[in-house]
């Protein structure tokens, strides 16, 4: 986070340096573009909050420990598209996971999916790419996510 | 009807700051439960967006749409690909970080397979979350995560750009 920081307040003070007017208007453009997507932030945020309180992680724990099989990957991959975890709580979960023998199958498909298909990040995404193309891409990085499981599996010896 | 829309969105974004508000004062468990994950999830984000805003901008006054449409443009041919993919690497946050930087990539000339491929890359190869997968799963597991899922990635973003670039679709680029 704090290379973040350090590498914008680097920009900033190069480009300042450089050119006072531009650096202006930078920062111009970075306060609008913010408060136009700020209304989506929110409505994702309350989303999230409320997804999270149904679904804690400690439910989500014990489902896929006692789901492990095939149809553990199709409900683990449904499970990930519609919570969201930062990866820093994402993969120590599945870790941990991983030595109580959930397969690597399963915990491939709901790490990807909680990546790649974002419900909760709907509000955001269709801003951008209206709800057609939003809906769109989310599918197939869902079928990505079960085919890169699917992989996981044979190298694993889990799958076939 | 969009008023329509806005007028409920709001009056349901109320409801919910009422209801949270009103589980504090009162000392309501579950509300407040609900209130602390939506702090909580708002420190993450709020941590990262005003930089994230703040080089956006900066890239949007000092690159040139030339050099974007060079190199990430019609003509950029299969480095574009993996320019897309090398800057998804460097994102963090979620993919909520993502979007807007796709959408100035898109109005400086970048053409959607590439921007396709850069949401779906900075989905799944961060390079600091990659380190804390791979110390968690194996490197096996990550490494089968990304050989599988690039090339899927770049396929389904050409497949799914030249359809929708054939329809004439346009990026909402008015944020």
């Amino acid at each position: 986070m704090y290379y973040l920081y350090l590498a914008t307040g680097f920009a900033l003070l190069l480009s300042f340096l450089l050119n006072r007017n531009k650096t202006t208007k930078a920062l111009k453009i970075a306060f609008k573009k913010f408060v136009k997507i700020f209304p989506a932030v929110l409505s994702m945020l309350i989303m999230t909050s409320l997804i999270l309180f149904f679904i804690p992680d400690q439910a989500i724990s014990d489902y896929l420990q006692n789901n492990n099989g095939s149809i553990g990957v199709i409900t683990a991959s449904f499970l990930g598209s519609i919570t969201l975890m930062p990866g820093f709580i994402a993969f120590p979960l599945c870790g941990i996971l991983l030595k109580k023998g959930v397969s690597y199958m399963v915990l491939s498909s709901f790490s990807t999916t909680l990546m790649m298909v974002g419900i909760i990040t709907y509000p955001i995404e269709k801003e951008y790419f209206g709800v057609k193309v939003t809906i769109g891409r989310n599918i197939i990085s869902f079928l990505i996510a079960l085919i890169i499981a699917f992989v996981t599996g044979i190298f694993f010896g889990e799958a076939l | 009807m969009m008023q329509r829309g806005n007028v409920i969105k709001i009056s349901l974004i109320s409801i919910y700051l009422i209801f949270i508000a009103g589980s504090i004062a009162m000392g309501f468990g579950p509300g407040k439960d609900i209130g602390f994950i939506f702090s909580d999830f708002a420190m993450d984000m709020l941590k990262i967006l005003p930089s994230a805003f703040i080089l956006i901008g900066l890239f949007e006054v000092w690159v040139k749409k030339e050099t974007v449409e060079k190199h990430l443009g019609e003509m950029s041919g299969f480095r574009g690909y993996i320019y897309s993919m090398l800057l998804a690497g460097t994102m963090v946050g979620g993919l909520y970080v993502s979007f807007p930087i796709a959408c100035s990539l898109y109005t400086k000339g970048a053409k959607l397979s590439i921007i396709f491929t850069f949401i779906g890359a900075s989905a799944i190869c961060r390079i600091p979350m990659t380190i804390f997968e791979s110390s968690f799963m194996g490197v096996k597991f990550t490494a089968i995560r990304f050989l599988v899922s690039l090339p899927l990635i770049v396929l389904t973003s050409i497949l799914l750009g030249n359809y929708l670039a054939k329809r004439d679709y346009k990026m909402l680029n008015r944020l």
